[in-house]
């Protein structure tokens, strides 16, 4: 961090002293020291958020379950039995079966069904990844002006999110997606990334509010720093712990209200397949129980695992919050 | 007290009407209510020309919000544009059905949410709290129109397999039952459990917490000097106070409860609001979209008001200026 040249020795005493003002950031402290035998090694935050993060059973557990989701997406389609829209005309809507090649069944045109949940696990977790991407950027970008310079744009921000919150969500979202949406897989997650940022900005513009009067900004600022340095060298970095654990929690939103909206016809449309969208097809068959149930599971695996990291690292990253889910 | 109520109430007719001009305009500018009409070919041009002036249509979008609104006031939410129905009748008649629905759903939700987590926090880490822990893990993992699905894959395929009809999976009445009789209670007996699935693992949850929260208090350890027995320090003192934030937490948990009774009363065809505005949504009926997100942001503006006044009754410490 510090621009420090081979030449150490020549350097003015002045800046060593600085140095040792600001432990952590000097090589000499970071690095081991050999004490009367006693290895001592310095730990910064970091590295005790990783250290509590790894110790957590469930948030663990949750990592390789989503790991795997991950790596089923990406490779769908060469870990995918059969292609995506390939019919079996031999087979059509039977049960799942451990004998045949088909092992979640086939639907109504006889496409094989655990085909089907790989590609639609790829296209949801695409989803949630993006909604929670663009969302935690523009929650942060909004959240840090309305914070940190307050006064009309503060009022602004805070009152838009008033707006969104008096009306259904779900609603709203069907609303837009209806009309705007066309049935398009990046569209719709844009939308849903729209209405989804006000939390982050809640968050982000707390912090800041309460940052930007600290004494440590007023010597940034008097010694000569920016607006735009003082936001991100300064302040931005502590907002980091909330906007990860927001951030992990939103891609499990995203997902949800993806599938919400694709399963009432107004998210995203064949032919291309999320695991909304297969639920909402096997509604057309109630009794062919294997069309709702399996989507369903994915989704709840997916989300479940989410969670678990979501809480995991909201111990790791940020103690002083509650263990309790909104 | 009186005048932080009023001044909340006031400030927010302003964030209704932004919020509604907003709405109107987007939803205005994106759905023509015409486009049906244009597509029959039994309607001429001069009827449509006829229809566009009689409501309006050819006037910009914000005239026709001006339009609306005094309709909005002195015709009830005015007439459906594909209909030419009038809304309100609709509007009364699904949203009763909602609130059966609904206010059954919460009041299970919360009398069963606040006994577990109770008993989750006085006996924390035992099997019971470890089993209620998962219970709602689940239950926010879960999305609201599959658990509706899977209740009435359960319970078409117990009729199916062995012709008794334990509940309903759609509707609210089976023609010829009067209207409140066992019959309507098969019928929203699946909604109401998917509903109270859903929001008992929230209340649950918050219960325990704040029960652990005030558990670890010096009143209550003070308490438990005196000599007061368990389950006097456990019922009045913990308890009562531990209460105070499940009012909040339910009462702003509203909008989230709307959404949810959107879609579980879609899965039944329950004659909700939820599944009016989706049918409505569905043939892009501009004034009838607009009636439902006006009337429950009503409610949720109110929820949130009422959570507001309960706080400030049940905790004295709160001061409001």
């Amino acid at each position: 961090m510090t621009d420090q040249t081979p030449l150490e020795l020549e350097k003015p005493l002045v800046t060593q002293v600085s140095d040792i003002a600001r432990p952590g950031v000097t090589t000499g402290l970071v690095d081991t020291t050999v004490e009367a035998g006693l290895e001592l090694k310095a730990r910064s935050q970091w590295s005790y958020a990783r250290q509590r993060f790894l110790r957590h059973r469930l948030a663990m557990a949750g990592l390789t379950g989503l790991l795997f989701f991950f790596v089923v997406g990406i490779f769908a389609n060469a870990i995918a039995p059969y292609p995506i829209d390939a019919i079996d005309l031999n087979h059509i809507m039977i049960a799942p079966t451990s004998s045949g090649h088909h092992w979640l069944g086939t639907d109504e045109i006889g496409r094989d069904f655990l085909s089907r949940i790989i590609f639609g696990i790829r296209t949801s977790e695409e989803v949630g990844l993006f909604v929670a991407f663009l969302g935690t950027i523009i929650g942060l970008a909004l959240g840090a002006i309305a914070g940190y310079f307050g006064g009309l744009i503060d009022n602004l921000l805070m009152r838009l999110t008033d707006l969104v919150l008096t009306l259904p969500l779900l609603a709203v979202l069907l609303t837009v997606a209806a009309l705007k949406g066309e049935g398009s897989q990046w569209r719709v997650s844009i939308i849903i990334a729209l209405f989804l940022w006000t939390g982050i900005a809640r968050i982000v513009r707390g912090i800041f509010l309460s940052l930007r009067e600290k004494e440590y900004v007023e010597a940034a600022r008097a010694s000569g720093a920016g607006n735009t340095r003082i936001m991100f060298r300064h302040i931005l970095p502590n907002t980091l712990g909330p906007v990860v654990v927001a951030g992990t929690l939103a891609v499990a939103t995203g997902i949800l209200i993806e599938t919400a909206l694709s399963f009432l016809g107004f998210g995203i449309k064949p032919p291309t397949t999320s695991l909304g969208v297969l639920i909402a097809d096997g509604q057309n068959n109630p009794q062919k129980w294997w069309l709702t149930v399996f989507p369903g599971l994915a989704i709840v695996a997916i989300v479940l695992c989410i969670n678990f990291i979501g809480d995991g690292l909201r111990d790791a990253l940020d103690p002083q919050q509650r263990r309790v889910r909104a | 007290m009186l005048i932080y109520i009023t001044r909340r109430f006031l400030y927010s007719i302003p964030v209704l009407a932004l919020s509604s001009f907003l709405s109107f305009v987007f939803v205005s500018y994106a759905g023509d209510p015409r486009a049906n009409l244009r597509a029959n070919p039994k309607v001429s041009q001069l009827t449509l020309n006829h229809l566009a002036h009689q409501y309006h249509l050819d006037t910009s979008v914000p005239v026709r919000y001006w339009y609306w609104i005094q309709d909005v006031f002195t015709h009830k939410l005015g007439v459906s544009l594909i209909t030419l129905q009038p809304i309100w009748p609709d509007i009364t008649r699904t949203l009763g059905h909602t609130a059966q629905v609904v206010l059954l759903a919460e009041c299970i939700a919360l009398v069963l949410g606040i006994a577990v987590g109770i008993y989750s926090a006085v006996r924390q880490y035992s099997i019971f709290d470890y089993t209620f822990t998962s219970v709602s893990f689940l239950g926010f993992a879960m999305p609201t129109f599959w658990l509706a699905l899977l209740l009435q894959i359960l319970f078409v395929d117990i009729y199916l397999k062995w012709h008794v009809r334990i509940f309903y999976t759609s509707g609210l009445n089976t023609q010829g039952n009067a209207t409140w009789s066992l019959d309507r209670w098969q019928h929203i007996a699946l909604p109401v459990a998917t509903l109270t699935i859903i929001s008992f693992g929230l209340y649950s949850r918050y219960m325990r917490a704040s029960m652990l929260d005030v558990i670890n208090t010096d009143y209550v350890r003070t308490a438990r000097a005196k000599g007061l027995s368990e389950r006097h320090v456990i019922m009045r003192h913990v308890f009562r106070n531990a209460l105070i934030p499940i009012v909040t937490v339910s009462a702003l948990n509203f909008g989230a409860v709307l959404s949810g009774a959107l879609v579980t009363e879609t899965v039944f065809s329950l004659d909700g609001i939820g599944f009016y505005f989706v049918n409505k949504l569905g043939q892009l009926d501009v004034y009838a979209i607009m009636a439902y997100l006006m009337v429950t942001a009503v409610i949720i503006i109110a929820a949130n008001l009422v959570a507001d006044i309960l706080y400030g009754y049940l905790d004295p410490r709160i001061r409001y200026d």
